[in-house]
């Protein structure tokens, strides 16, 4: 179907978004590898030896290195979980028969709109702080302690302020989902006798399959780099608790100001987001041909 | 009364002429700043030079940890985003040395302006090689605030000398009550080197631990160390609030000023906004006693100072000068006395104003603040020898980085995400690393 | 037959639906309430606060003192409009040809692209920021709409993408058979089918350049700062702050909210890249 005129024209088409995504990743990470093999301090100008690998060296002999990974792994698949199966279930839910459904809907998408600043902001003051928070006056209206969730419990804090945001999201596109589900093949297995579990698993999630796959892809873009919660927050503590990968080269970068090691772990960083791309690719790839 | 209002407005009046002959087109500055009771003051002031000199001023207000971070990034990079910055006693030498400040030695020969009437300790807390890098809105060490009326119910007995923190300790304890919503003590939680470590590190000093010995070996992991973090987190988690691995300055003075702490040990420089019946529940019944000592009384009372600095990449420098000469005119405290009343008015700045009656007279306090102030010694801050100048920081420029690393775990022993051991141990570490790396141990 | 239920059952779904969506907004719902109290109220118990304490406004007229909130808000306006504009720009011709010009490297392309939007800001912060301050586009409305512009710009090709393949090739070779022209075609055939998609994409995009928090802290100061900045600068208390940053949380979230909420359908759509039919 496609001339050879038209291959070229698509081509020229193409081009302009080709190049300038190619430059806008070039072009800062050529820098951010040169500046790695450098000892950069920000605060040392016009002083940076080549030092080849040392800085990489720090990187991963940091202290917080192995706690930013394990907590990155732990704040996206924490976040993962509970949204995707959140959503599974809140769809299901919002799927029934019920009175005022646009208007449930609006207040379950609600989240999904505020920036992150504020959520981080009125969560940590106006519900977790354990003085005045709503949390704080709902537990001791109890006779409990209030608990204090960014010193106590601060990934899991981190977690559920994200989750937040996020759940609307996985419940709206779940929901459409199950909204084109054939209700004559559900009605068809119920008549044969299928129990709501089997029904549930062999022909919904099946059906979910390419939502859940697009939740989880989405997602996983935007919660490997999640900064500001964690900076309006907890700033990554106590200690390095809620210290996730980005917001340990922040550290790095912009508390040291040690530019060289901050660098390197953006290389890593970089590595690691590619690693993870190429996987969920592969697995979109698959879902999404379809 | 009126009287003076006059005089206000026309030195005001002067002041803009002055200014209208320096520039004939107008500017706008732009202006980082920190969000402290003083500083919003200010922005709140500005808008009388605004119209007085036809230049407009875009404010940026940050959290201080926020604030570190970006004026940093951009003086050091020359970015240029800023005309004028809030910076600190730590960052001035340094920054001044490096050539990233505008001297501003040239304010020594405005006679109105009056240099010499700034505090001498301050000033030369602001100077590298014998220039002047930034001038003052406030300066402060630290001492104890405490509630008479809590003292009395608890029947507590008023220090009159310096008591340690050992008695400290148990003064808090006989003040806690928290199913009242009194806690016995609040300080510093929220890491940071100008956070929890600007109390931690006055506590290690009377603990007579020291960040570095003569060779500049980090002594983190020392039993000094560990005697002063101990007892600051068992104090902070007997008889603190809850939550309190959070709270920084602000949290705490907003905490006190709403009644609920007995106790605080912080900035000399709220005593004003603490005392002051329109922002303060508890402005009848606080009054302050030294902060504690233990082993050594050297070092006990941190020394910082607040104040306004040009980064050398603003283009705008003449205007900034001027905004500056404002700022911190003996006109702009005497603005701030009329208009937020006269307990309001920034402390530890200027001779002038704490030998003004109406200042002593709202502010009977200011004349312990001032002597505080000027009898802190930055230069010999611990019981061992150092080979550093700073009570609660490290005047070289890595201090930053460690600091702040060594803030984030002891929040972290606060919290009881580690033990104090493991928090010492992770910072002896990362001091090592760090001074190692900059080349201080070979 | 089967999804005819009982009323009660539907009572009962509307009851949890409802109680578990009002728990979900709640959050908004208290910024709004407390926005509407002094400070002095703001710290109280809840249940005080809802029902034992005046109203008022002084808290919006305190946050718009301190810091210039229309200037933020134009801001905001123009970068995240400017940007998903100036996406669009770029996206559609690439969306297109991708589309109905399918080579074989095509998926890969695309995939490429979206693996950009992976790497992690901060590690290339200090480059952009010295790049930009060589350029001077530091604190720049164009240097911050062309920075949001590029960290969407793979989302935008990609919903651009799967809505133009659900243009079925038929309708258009059926309509060049009827004599239309390349000119015809997009306009009369192409375009309205494209522009559910369209729309979907750019509210999405005004939503995530709105919200962006970390390049737009960063390199702005107080020129081009848009509304993240804004709230930014309320985030540690001088006192008691309760009212002060709920009022400046509400002004922040507001217009976004608004426009979803009225656009929430093609939004819904939007949302879901085309993966579900």
């Amino acid at each position: 179907m496609a001339t050879k005129a038209s291959r070229s024209a698509a081509r020229l088409m193409i081009s302009p978004a080709v190049i300038l995504l190619l430059c806008w990743m070039i072009v800062p990470l050529a820098m951010t590898i040169y500046f790695s093999f450098l000892r950069y301090n920000l605060l040392q100008p016009g002083n940076s030896p080549f030092v080849g690998w040392e800085n990489y060296y720090w990187f991963f002999t940091d202290p917080s290195f192995s706690a930013a990974m394990i907590n990155t792994l732990v704040l996206v698949g924490g976040v993962l979980a509970i949204t995707t199966i959140g959503g599974i279930l809140f769809a299901l839910l919002l799927d029934q028969p019920m009175w005022g459904q646009g208007v449930i809907r609006i207040m379950v998408i609600a989240p999904f709109f505020v920036m992150p600043t504020v959520s981080g902001l009125v969560w940590k003051n106006m519900f977790m702080n354990p003085v005045n928070g709503i949390f704080g006056h709902l537990t001791q209206a109890l006779g409990f302690a209030p608990i204090d969730f960014f010193g106590q419990i601060p990934m899991a804090s981190i977690i559920f302020i994200v989750s937040w945001q996020w759940l609307p999201f996985a419940t709206l596109i779940l929901l459409t989902a199950f909204q084109s589900l054939d209700q004559e093949q559900l009605e068809a297995a119920e008549m044969d006798g299928a129990s709501w579990v089997s029904r549930f698993w062999f022909i919904m999630l099946p059906h979910l399959a390419r939502a859940i796959t697009v939740v989880i892809l989405i997602q996983t873009i935007f919660l490997l780099s999640i900064f500001a919660e964690i900076l309006v927050t907890t700033n990554g503590g106590p200690g390095v608790a809620t210290t996730n990968l980005t917001y340990l080269i922040y550290v790095s970068s912009l508390l040291q100001y040690d530019v060289g090691i901050g660098s390197a772990g953006g290389v890593v960083a970089i590595i690691l987001a590619n690693i993870v791309a190429f996987f969920l690719m592969r697995m979109i790839g698959k879902n999404l041909d379809a | 009364m009126t009287h003076t209002k006059n005089s206000v407005t026309y030195s005001l009046g002067l002041l803009a002429g002055v200014t209208m002959a320096f520039s004939a087109s107008a500017e706008e500055l732009t202006i980082a700043t920190v969000n402290n009771a003083d500083m919003i003051t200010m922005q709140e002031l500005a808008p009388k030079w605004e119209e007085a000199t036809g230049n407009t001023i875009n404010w940026v207000v940050l959290e201080e940890n926020v604030l570190r971070q970006r004026t940093t990034t951009d003086i050091a990079t020359g970015g240029g985003s800023f005309d004028i910055m809030f910076i600190g006693a730590y960052e001035t030498p340094i920054w001044g040395a490096k050539g990233w400040l505008t001297a501003l030695d040239d304010f020594a020969d405005d006679a109105d302006y009056d240099f010499e009437d700034i505090f001498g300790l301050v000033r030369n807390g602001l100077s590298a090689n014998g220039s002047v890098y930034a001038v003052p809105l406030y300066s402060e060490t630290s001492f104890t605030y405490y509630r008479t009326d809590i003292f009395e119910k608890a029947g507590i007995e008023v220090p009159t000398e310096q008591i340690t923190y050992e008695q400290f300790a148990e003064m808090a304890a006989a003040a806690h009550d928290p199913d009242n919503g009194i806690y016995g003590t609040c300080q510093r939680g929220k890491a940071g080197w100008g956070e929890n470590m600007a109390f931690v590190g006055p506590l290690a000093n009377a603990f007579g631990a020291r960040w570095f010995d003569m060779d500049w070996n980090p002594q983190l992991d020392s039993e000094e160390w560990n005697a002063a973090v101990t007892y600051y987190v068992d104090l902070v988690n007997k008889y603190g609030p809850p939550g309190a691995s959070a709270n920084g300055h602000n949290e705490n003075r907003a905490l006190f000023k709403d009644g609920k702490c007995a106790t605080w040990v912080d900035a000399t420089s709220a005593a004003g906004d603490v005392r002051n019946p329109e922002t303060s529940k508890v402005a009848d019944v606080t009054d302050f006693f030294k902060a504690p000592k233990q082993v050594t009384d050297k070092g006990t009372g941190w020394f910082w100072s607040w104040a306004l600095a040009i980064p050398a990449s603003s283009k705008k420098t003449d205007v900034a000068k001027d905004f500056l000469k404002w700022a911190t005119s003996k006109e702009y405290f005497e603005m701030v006395g009329e208009t937020k009343g006269w307990v309001a008015v920034p402390s530890g700045t200027r001779q002038s104003v704490h030998e003004d009656p109406r200042y002593l007279e709202a502010a009977p306090f200011a004349e312990t603040i001032k002597n505080a102030i000027l009898s802190v010694d930055p230069s010999d801050p611990t019981l061992e020898p150092v080979p550093y100048t700073g009570v609660q920081f490290v005047a070289i420029e890595e201090f930053q980085g460690i600091g702040n690393y060594v803030g984030q775990q002891i929040a972290a022993a606060l919290a009881g995400q580690a033990t104090v051991e493991e928090a010492l141990a992770n910072s002896q570490r990362f001091a090592v690393r760090e001074m190692t790396k900059a080349g201080y141990i070979k | 037959m089967a999804r005819a239920v009982s009323k009660n059952r539907k009572t009962l779904n509307t009851v949890i639906a409802g109680t578990l969506g009002f728990l979900m907004f709640f959050p908004i719902v208290w910024i709004v309430v407390v926005s509407l109290k002094t400070e002095e109220d703001a710290i109280r118990a809840p249940l005080e606060i809802l029902f034992s304490s005046g109203w008022t406004l002084e808290s919006f007229g305190a946050v718009q003192a301190r810091s210039d909130y229309f200037k933020h808000f134009s801001n905001s306006v123009i970068i995240s409009l400017g940007s998903t504009f100036l996406g669009l720009l770029i996206a559609i011709p690439a969306a297109w040809a991708m589309a109905f010009v399918p080579a074989k490297r095509t998926k890969d392309v695309l995939m490429w692209m979206l693996s950009t939007k992976m790497l992690p800001p901060v590690g290339v912060l200090i480059p952009i920021y010295l790049i930009f301050r060589d350029t001077g586009l530091l604190d720049s409305r164009l240097g911050l709409t062309f920075v949001l512009m590029m960290i969407n710009l793979p989302i935008i090709i990609w919903m651009l993408y799967t809505y133009f393949r659900e243009i079925p090739g038929e309708i258009l070779e059926a309509a060049r058979m009827d004599g239309a022209s390349l000119r015809d075609e997009v306009i009369y055939v192409l375009t309205p089918m494209a522009i559910p998609g369209m729309a979907s994409t750019i509210l999405l995009n005004i939503i995530l350049s709105w919200n962006e928090a970390f390049w737009t802290l960063n390199l702005t100061a107080a020129k081009a700062a848009p509304l993240t900045a804004f709230i930014a600068s309320f985030s540690s208390p001088e006192g008691l702050f309760y009212a002060k940053l709920s009022a400046a949380s509400v002004m922040a979230i507001a217009p976004i909210l608004i426009m979803g909420w009225f656009s929430q359908k093609q939004l819904v759509r939007g949302l879901t890249f085309g993966a579900v039919k």
